[in-house]
């Protein structure tokens, strides 16, 4: 019998992460080292001004790009953070999440056929959504001996006529590498020689640590007409379920996004975007405190990890460790099932996250520091069972 | 302020070795540094954070402004330190504004309060005059929430 679904949406695979939560949700006082989001609930100024606008009646939809409010908001923020120029005009969109933002700009984008490079490991979206955008995901492996750093090298050998765009992730989910200034610079020589627009995600971008700043490559002199910056408030203010993001680049693209975006979307729910002006203009002092959080968190989630013998990288950004299990002999879907088993800790497999995940685990650290040490027991005890 | 010492803030009873874990630091260097905010006061000491409420209902709590009339030397000095002395006095306040000496008093019961007040803090030397007011409901001490905790409710596995 033929399917009624289409021939594309067939071709493409279920999130690796879906596969995971059906199994973990059967199961009781499961530790989860597997979300992808802050344990922090929205500080209360943000949700404070989100009520103050409903009282007020601001319940309706707004213009195609979002507030103009917000755009401001989001033009003095990105000025001051990371020292990019946007006008609110015209060269910022305020989306559904970057997971919208990102669509949109590849669809914007992509004729069919057209190439689309990305390091991977990566978020599990970046495939599917290029593939459904008409486009050919080329992932680019990243290696855990290179503190899973972009190979210039290696994406001079993946270009070809046919590249269009080049897709980053720093600070990186699932990996947490972050990207030096040196390295930007490079690989925007590497971007100006093969004519390349970058898609930058740049969600994670406060949470750095060892008092390591982020960097945006629409900064680098020469990138901004060819960048398009993707960052909002999900991570960093803990507002995963407000679901705004924003895009900013240049007028052109951020027009043919908008039409696309005003047609399926037609504009982000207009109580997000008056609790991100919010979270934008004075939340510094949350985010600072949330992120001293996390960094004692990574601190003592990778020696814990070290302790008992697991690989492990420092990252410098998001909050997920990402070890290396391939001396225990197990892929790593193997790995997460049994130590959900056995020690009902869950982690995702890093196979979710593309094929040279494979061999690793992402455990968010993003979970209560009680939680953690918990997790890192049962760990222990897992891995000193022997299979080794 | 520093990372150790807001952990310490936090919670006290976290082990040098764990601090040094979760701060990428050595024990030797946690230890020491505890051991010279302890030794130059700025570290004071280390307390349970009680709900009062919940330990005993009956327990009244007085914020009172006291009007003091300074001295030529040592200005409210003097007499907030004498009030700062007694048992049942939590806190002291020198303030700007209307009054001038802020004191947070508890007691075992109003009679309590009210005798504290009228024995001792009114009839004291340079105290001009004492506005008392009772604390009714607790909804935040030291930092912490009262009887309103949030759960962040979350997905099992999330992207």
């Amino acid at each position: 019998m033929t399917s009624r679904i289409s021939a594309t949406v067939q071709q493409i695979p279920k999130s690796g992460i879906r596969d995971f939560f059906d199994i973990v949700q059967t199961m009781k006082d499961v530790i989860s080292l597997g979300i992808g989001e802050p344990d922090f609930v929205t500080p209360w100024h943000i949700r404070e001004a989100a009520i103050y606008a409903l009282e007020r009646g601001k319940t309706s939809y707004t213009a195609n790009l979002g507030t103009l409010r917000l755009r401001h908001a989001i033009a003095t923020y990105l000025a001051k953070h990371l020292h990019v120029d946007y006008h609110p005009k015209n060269e910022i969109l305020v989306s559904v999440g970057v997971s919208e933002a990102i669509d949109l700009a590849l669809r914007a984008l992509i004729n069919p056929g057209d190439e689309v490079l990305y390091h991977e490991p990566c978020y599990v979206s970046y495939g599917p959504t290029i593939t459904l955008a008409g486009g050919r995901p080329v992932p680019v492996a990243t290696r855990f001996e290179e503190n899973f750093a972009l190979n210039i090298a290696d994406l001079e050998k993946a270009v070809t006529p046919k590249s269009k765009i080049l897709m980053i992730n720093f600070p990186s989910n699932p990996t947490g590498a972050s990207i030096t200034v040196e390295k930007l610079e490079e690989l925007a020589r590497f971007c100006e020689k093969h004519n390349l627009i970058v898609l930058s995600d740049e969600i994670y971008s406060e949470l750095t640590y060892d008092g390591v700043t982020h960097h945006s490559i629409a900064a680098v002199p020469g990138m901004k007409d060819r960048t398009i910056l993707l960052h909002g408030v999900s991570k960093a203010f803990a507002m995963t379920g407000w679901r705004i993001g924003f895009a900013c680049g240049p007028a052109d693209i951020i027009e043919a996004m908008m039409k696309i975006h005003q047609y399926s979307i037609l504009c982000a729910p207009i109580m997000g975007q008056e609790a991100a002006v919010e979270a934008l203009e004075r939340g510094e002092f949350s985010v600072n405190q949330m992120r001293n959080e996390y960094e004692h968190r990574r601190n003592f989630v990778v020696a814990a990890c070290r302790d008992m013998g697991l690989p492990c990288l420092m990252p410098q950004g998001a909050f997920y460790i990402f070890p290396n299990i391939t001396k225990y002999g197990m892929s790593s879907k193997e790995f997460a099932l049994q130590l959900l088993q056995e020690k009902k800790v869950a982690v995702v497999p890093g196979s979710a996250f593309g094929a040279s995940g494979e061999g690793f685990v992402r455990c968010s650290y993003a979970t209560s520091m009680d939680k953690l040490k918990i997790a890192m027991e049962r760990l222990e005890e897992f891995l000193q069972q022997g299979f080794r | 302020m520093d990372a150790l010492l807001q952990l310490l803030q936090k919670d006290d009873r976290v082990s040098p070795a764990e601090l040094a874990q979760q701060l990428n630091i050595s024990e030797k260097e946690v230890v020491a540094k505890i051991r010279k905010w302890e030794s130059d006061g700025t570290i004071l000491g280390y307390h349970a954070v009680i709900d009062r409420e919940r330990m005993n209902p009956d327990l009244v709590t007085a914020v009172i402004e006291v009007k003091v009339t300074p001295e030529r030397e040592g200005g409210f000095d003097h007499t907030a330190q004498r009030i700062a002395r007694f048992e049942q006095v939590e806190s002291v306040y020198l303030m700007s504004g209307g009054y001038d000496v802020l004191v947070i008093v508890h007691g075992q019961s109003l009679r309590d309060v009210a005798n504290f007040i009228t024995n001792k803090l009114s009839t004291m030397e340079g105290v001009q005059s004492c506005t008392t007011r009772f604390r009714l409901k607790t909804y935040k001490e030291n930092g912490m929430l009262h009887g309103m905790e949030e759960k962040c409710e979350r997905l099992a596995v999330a992207p």
